[in-house]
């Protein structure tokens, strides 16, 4: 079927801030999507609210719009551009949700919009409990016993009349948000409660509990003539009971017979053809492991995160086809972009195996649980491909950047055997570490299998590789002894199976140079293979490329232009998001129109950066120096870029500088100078620039020597770090040994900075710096006070309170600042300034994460800026006049968005070390809508009940009066802890004082689980928080879906948006026209 | 213990023994199937032929009853890795105890991608697999240049007629190295089945008066097989429904004067997708072939295309003009791969109730 010509602009809804279950996967579907619509001259309209994301540049989408997800924004965008079509299946669950509500009011039909790529009828059918139970029953596809309840009351009867243990899955949710199995009655009300108000319908289905059952997804595509295929089959290594966003996964299916393959992919067939389904659906089984009896766990009508996953396993472009479906295309009329031989009608063939592991965010939220179930937990994820299972799971680790390389790395050998039995029935994200560990005691596989439910056969690849271990550590007495070592049989086999030199190093005795010099004595080299669709049946176009050793290689020798080595930032993690991906493909593009060949490695398979047609070469490998180096070897860069790729890629300077690769840009020195405290000390004092005082230590005790001198409170925090890992505010003694005593937990390379905290307004810019010119797009303000990352902190471009006076300095100081340390390329710098005071506190001399915000909200393109300066060109020639750039008429506010509701008993307070996970945008002429919009977009929506609790501390309680009073003219009850409750009083505010928990009902968490209030402004005191209520409170009330606000200064501009704005007249901004 | 892999161009794989030790010389083919190692094994259409698997994984679940006859009929088994431990609800044994059951030599260790590469830009190749280390290249080399699979067909057929019971329409069979699959897709519509010798007389069948004639899939170019077509001329003259897979389409193509030639490297998945001409669907299907039919040869009065491959266009069926013939080159029923094309054979049997 040819393209429909009548389609001409289409609406693309974008999926949001990046929250735990809906990531970057949405912004590689987008951006490859729109790309493709627009290849086919369509025009193209984008909405999305998060400023981070490649989809919402100038250069995907015709017109560009980051404004909140709602369905008010939504019909105004669509009278305003007057789109013909409104293409929802790219956005996630957000745009769906979105696209439903439209069409459900009737407001698509009478503007004569036209949804593409899916029907409101499919949508409900796949999401909607009842409506898939029943079209599941048509086409007779099992699904598990299972009942669509909306109380309580009905939950406890159904599971009651199947049964214990059930899983709950609430209607119209992300990652499984809400979810959960529960054992027992208690179990039961507790999960189902939260659901019920998760379920945007207030439907939660109690479900027959099949955990234990392998759990299989399928990827399928249809077109409009009723054509499928199956572009994947994937098998989850941990077996249902985990978030499939958590789980071990691996492609294709290992231990399933061609028998459960058919069975699978045809159930898949045909579900996807009763759901009249157009594009990409993915489907979740769950398989018994003893006989061919299997249920239907899920549906997803749309691309997904197992859609970006398949798409990076195979080479399957599944958004791009998806969107050429919704013009009218059939799979056999799409050409396949990697072989550009086949058509999008051929199945995939895949000659290689693939594995993914979740990025979990433990190590960021320490006092969470870390028990993995149906509720995903993790914030990314790594992909590696080899031709063996062992070697792809192997590299899988060690791309996770969380100090894990091989199964060796969490050390469970200290527990005795009971005990280690006992805890093989945990299930974490340090599960297979603990299965090692049991095979090396020689615990039957059948015993860890009957425990753990794992299958025999990905238990025997542990084992392979525990094994390997053995015979490794075997050559380590004639190491010592000076009598030899590894002979190249054992080397050549370590290697098949991935083990790193380190390793391999570490378990023998030998050097790490050592391991390496053998190796390449003995040839023992990686070599690359190609990606493509079709196990070698054709000759490929797509450079796309995985390592395996003892093959032959296939990289081809270009030559002729230089060449560039980006090198990616990795997982998605808490502190290091999508942002440094939009800079890595900006920096990419840069310097492909400059005439470079252009290599990216990455090992993310979420990301745009590791789209095949990006780079001229894309490796999919871990970000380690040693797998680096191999790929160096081979291509011989005449430069690598680390500044865009976060600290991933600038951790690898030294290594790369050793390989005699040039670093591109900044020196390695000079980014060293940054970070050496007391290099840094001496360029401060050299451009005469003040900075808190603070020293640096190794120990509690030298910190608490410093902390002293300096008088509390001081900030205490690990040098080279992201997004403030380990920062914490210590106002005693007690908090310093406290905090040294957690960051200290991982051996610490780097000393420990402890530095005077100063509570003064935090300014933030990124400049561009040619050596000798600077070129500042903006400034932007803070609204909480230092104390609080700046990464969860609300930003505001252009500054609001500060002089221009202050903004003078500023611009003096980064200059002086960027001169001195030698900047080439990107600088972040972060002041505080207290009156008209200004103290350096943070300098990175690379890109950060509020470049794609402010280079979207000033249309000044900073990253290919920045390339082009890297490369030789000087501001000044690039059309630009250096120094502060003249400010914009709009005001725009960064806000964090927060996935606490996901991570159990995580705390939410704020502080120095960043929680956020994503964020959004406002952009407005006033700084009040700005603002109102940037709340709305990060998901608060208010006023719903006018009711509100306060409990701040002594500290903030003169600034809370004002607020309190400001939220009463807007309507506001409110509720208050005693002590606030008093305060409010006497200053004529209404509070109604309410019982701390510990006191007798009705108290505070009455208050909360009654449903009704909107916000709780909780600030709780400064340093080690000992009280358990604080926290208590704000789980609570995080878990059923209340506001929580930690800082007062957010508070304030939370009333000041309320007081401002009406929601009927928002304007809408199109950032390409900034 | 070391095996070889040599192949023509003089080329040499090492890998590790795995099956028989005995030498073999074969032609090499691959299959990218990513599951279903046992269909491969013992399809009849690998006779003469050494399977090198793409998917470097092979035997994660062991031996299961998923056999498409009674013997494994590869001549040589090639792959990257065995599994050690296989794991299935079904798993009755290891494949590398089939393969030395099956006395098929196999070799595993090897590069299979760079294989399949070569196979790709050099064509069909023969090869041997030997596990003598003392290979001589000199002696080797013009044996594999000589070696052309030949009348595998007397091979891989049935012995003797049998019959299935059924009570619905009654196919004759020729079974040219018929799969059970294609035998089971007949029974289980409920037909009475009775299977004939590849070289079974025309007359013969005519006599048993059967409603429908099926012609199965088979080993081998379809030119070896002169003597089949004169009888498959004698089939057309009757107006019994005709419904031919694989070998079968080939040989009735070839009875209609058209011309066969060698894919470069052939046909062997579970993923090519075939575009019915008549709706414009396109299904995937299973496939096991080295030689084609070409279309451009045919008497386009007689014959009309009704499939074509969408990835190289070459044809995949035929359908004959004023008679009750209709053909595919692929296994509209195949155990690896889609099942959805299962429309076919209920075409052959809606064609032979209207017959009636």
């Amino acid at each position: 079927m040819p393209k429909n010509t009548e389609i001409r602009k289409v609406l693309v809804i974008g999926s949001g801030p990046i929250i735990i279950g809906q990531a970057a996967e949405f912004d590689y579907a987008g951006t490859q999507a729109c790309r493709a619509l627009k290849e086919e001259g369509v025009e193209v309209v984008l909405l999305n609210s998060n400023p981070a994301t490649i989809m919402t540049d100038k250069d995907i989408a015709d017109r560009v719009y980051i404004e909140p997800l709602t369905v008010e924004v939504v019909e105004q965008l669509i009278l305003k551009e007057k789109p013909d079509s409104v293409l929802p299946t790219l956005g996630g669950q957000a745009g769906l949700n979105l696209a439903m509500e439209l069409e459900e009011s009737g407001f698509l039909n009478k503007h004569h919009v036209r949804l593409i790529g899916t029907t409101s009828e499919t949508i409900k059918k796949a999401e909607d409990r009842l409506e898939f139970k029943a079209a599941m029953e048509r086409i007779n596809e099992p699904c598990a016993a299972s009942l669509v309840v909306e109380s309580v009351e009905d939950g406890v009867e159904f599971a009651e009349s199947i049964g214990y243990p059930v899983v709950l899955r609430p209607a119209y949710t992300l990652g499984g948000s809400g979810g959960g199995i529960a054992d027992n009655r208690a179990q039961l009300v507790e999960i189902l409660e939260n659901g019920l108000r998760l379920s945007r319908v207030g439907q939660v289905l109690v479900e027959r509990c099949i955990a234990g059952w392998k759990e299989i997804e399928y990827e399928v595509m249809r077109d409009t003539k009723g054509n499928c295929i199956t572009v994947c089959n994937m098998e989850n290594v941990d077996p249902v009971g985990v978030h499939t966003g958590d789980s071990i996964v691996v492609a294709p299916t290992q231990t399933l017979g061609s028998a459960e393959c058919q069975m699978l992919r045809n159930s898949a067939l045909s579900i996807i053809s009763e759901l009249n389904i157009t594009g990409s659906c993915n489907v979740q089984f769950a398989l018994h492991p003893e006989t061919f009896e299997y249920c239907v766990i899920e549906v997803n009508p749309r691309v997904s995160r197992s859609s970006a996953l398949a798409s990076k396993a195979t080479g399957y472009p599944i958004a791009k086809v998806a969107a050429k479906i919704a013009l009218g295309y059939s799979l056999d009329e799409i050409q396949n972009a990697v072989t550009k031989k086949t058509y999008a009608s051929f199945e995939p063939a895949i000659d290689y195996c693939v594995v993914k592991l979740p990025r979990l965010p433990f190590d960021k939220f320490i006092s969470a649980k870390r028990t993995l179930t149906t509720q995903m937990k993790a914030t990314g994820e790594v992909m590696s491909i080899c031709d063996n299972f062992e070697g792809a799971l192997m590299k899988a680790i060690r791309s996770l950047e969380q100090h894990v390389d091989c199964l060796l790395s969490y050390d469970f050998s200290h527990l005795p055997k009971e005990e280690l039995l006992e805890q093989l029935n945990i299930v974490d994200d340090r599960r297979i570490w603990r299965i090692a560990e049991a095979v090396r005691r020689g615990i039957s596989y059948k015993t860890v299998y009957d425990i753990t439910k794992i299958d025999i056969w990905f238990i025997d690849k542990i084992a392979r590789l525990v094994e390997m271990e053995q015979a490794l550590r075997g050559c380590a007495p004639r190491v010592a002894s000076g009598r030899g070592g590894i002979d190249e049989e054992l080397l050549k086999e370590a290697k098949r199976m991935e083990f790193p030199d380190n390793v391999i190093a570490r378990l023998t005795g030998l050097e790490e140079r050592d391991v390496h010099d053998l190796r390449h004595k003995w040839g023992i080299r990686a070599a690359y293979k190609v990606v493509d669709t079709c196990a070698a049946e054709f000759a490929a176009e797509t450079p796309y490329y995985y390592s395996v050793y003892g093959g032959e290689n296939e990289v081809e020798k270009t030559q002729g232009r230089k060449k560039v080595l980006v090198l990616g930032s990795g997982p998605i993690r808490i502190g290091q998001g999508i942002e440094f991906d939009f800079c890595s493909v900006h920096c990419t593009w840069a310097f492909a129109k400059e005439g470079y060949e252009t290599i990216i490695i990455n090992n993310n398979p979420e990301t745009v950066s590791t789209d095949f047609d990006i780079a001229d070469k894309l490796y999919f490998e871990p970000l380690t120096p040693e797998d680096v180096e191999s790929i160096v070897d081979l291509e011989k860069p005449d430069g690598a870029v680390v500044q865009f790729g976060g600290q991933t890629a600038i951790k690898l300077t030294e290594a790369l500088m050793k390989m005699g690769v040039p670093i591109l840009g900044t020196k390695a020195e000079d980014v060293d100078a940054a970070e050496d405290r007391e290099l840094f000390d001496a360029i401060l004092a050299e451009c005469k620039i003040p900075r808190p005082t603070g020293g640096t230590v190794f120990t509690a005790e030298e910190a608490k020597i410093v902390a002293n001198r300096l008088g509390y409170p001081v900030l205490v925090r690990p040098s080279y770090v992201l997004g403030g890992q380990g920062m914490q505010i210590a106002i005693n003694d007690h908090d310093i040994d406290e905090f040294i005593g957690i960051i200290n937990r991982i051996t610490q390379d780097h000393p420990i900075l402890v530095d005077k905290y100063l509570q003064g307004k935090e300014i933030e810019v990124d400049a561009v710096c040619d050596g000798e010119d600077i070129l500042i797009p903006g400034i932007m303000e803070h609204i909480e006070r230092a104390g609080i990352h700046s990464g969860d902190s609300i930003s505001v471009y252009p500054a609001q309170s500060i002089s221009e006076k202050t903004k003078e300095t500023i611009e003096e100081y980064t200059k002086r600042l960027a001169k001195s340390l030698h900047v080439v390329g990107l600088i972040n710098i972060q002041f505080i300034v207290c009156g008209e005071d200004v103290y350096v506190i943070e300098v990175n001399p690379r890109s950060s994460r509020t470049v794609p915000y402010i280079s979207k909200v000033t249309g000044i393109p900073i990253v290919p800026l920045a390339t082009k300066v890297i490369i030789g060109n000087k501001i000044k020639e690039l059309g630009y006049t250096p120094g502060l750039q003249p400010e914009a008429d709009y005001f725009a506010v960064k806000m964090p968005v927060f996935s606490f509701e996901k991570i159990r008993d995580a705390d939410i307070r704020l502080g120095p070390e960043m929680k956020s996970t994503g964020e959004c945008l406002g952009i407005a002429r006033t700084f009040e809508e700005a603002l109102y919009k940037a709340f709305l977009g990060a998901g608060i929506k208010l006023p719903k009940h006018k009711q509100m609790i306060m409990t701040v501390r002594d500290e903030d309680k003169k600034e809370a009066v004002e607020i309190g009073k400001r939220f009463e003219r807007i309507g506001y009850r409110i509720f208050a802890t005693s002590g606030t409750a008093d305060v409010l009083r006497d200053a004529g505010v209404k509070a109604i004082t309410v019982n701390k928990i510990e006191q007798e009902t009705p108290n505070l968490m009455d208050l909360i689980l009654g449903h009704k209030i909107d916000v709780i402004i909780d600030t709780p005191p400064q340093g080690a928080e000992h009280s358990q209520d604080g926290f208590f409170i704000r789980r609570n009330a995080i878990e059923t879906g209340v506001n929580v606000l930690t800082a007062i200064d957010t508070a304030e501009a939370l009333v000041t948006s309320l007081e401002n704005t009406d929601i009927q007249k928002l304007t809408l901004v199109d950032i390409g026209k900034i | 213990m070391k095996a070889f892999l040599i192949l023509e161009d003089g080329t040499v794989f090492t890998g590790t023994s795995v099956g028989s030790t005995k030498d073999v010389v074969s032609e090499i083919v691959f299959n990218t199937s990513m599951a279903g190692y046992m269909e491969v094994l013992t399809d009849p259409s690998y006779a003469g032929q050494a399977v090198a698997m793409t998917y470097p994984l092979i035997g994660n679940y062991g031996v299961t009853p998923d056999m498409e006859s009674k013997k494994a009929w590869a001549a040589g088994y090639i792959v990257k890795e065995l599994a050690r431990m296989p794991s299935n609800f079904r798993c009755e044994g290891d494949l590398e105890d089939f393969l030395k059951e099956q006395d098929i030599p196999g070799i595993a260790g090897v590069d299979t991608r760079a294989l399949m590469k070569k196979l790709r830009e050099r064509g069909a190749m023969s090869g041997m697999i030997t596990v003598n280390e003392d290979y001589d290249m000199g002696e080797i080399l013009p044996k594999l240049q000589e070696y052309k699979v030949k009348d595998k067909v007397s091979e891989a057929t049935c012995r003797e007629v049998y019959t299935i019971e059924g009570n619905g329409p009654e196919v004759a069979i020729l079974d040219f190295g018929m799969k059970n699959s294609v035998l089971r897709s007949i029974v289980q519509r409920g037909c009475k089945a009775t299977v004939y010798p590849a070289h079974t007389s025309a007359d013969e069948i005519i006599k048993s008066r059967p409603d429908g004639i099926l012609l199965s899939n088979g080993p081998g170019d379809p030119q070896d097989c002169m003597s089949i077509i004169e009888q498959i001329r004698k089939l057309v003259t009757t107006n019994i429904p005709i419904f031919a897979i694989g070998l079968g389409h080939q040989l009735m193509a070839l009875s209609h004067g058209a011309k066969t030639y060698k894919l470069k490297s052939g046909h062997r998945g579970g993923n090519y997708p075939v575009r019915d001409t008549d709706s414009g669907r396109v299904y995937i299907s299973s496939q096991n072939h080295g030689y084609a039919v070409d279309y451009g040869t045919m008497d386009k009065e007689a014959v009309r295309e009704a499939f074509v491959n969408v990835n190289d266009g070459t044809n995949e069926g035929l359908s004959y003009k004023g008679k009750n013939i209709f053909t595919v080159q692929f296994e509209p029923d195949g155990y690896v791969g889609d099942h959805s094309s299962g429309y076919l054979t209920d075409r052959f049997i809606d064609m032979m109730k209207g017959a009636e």
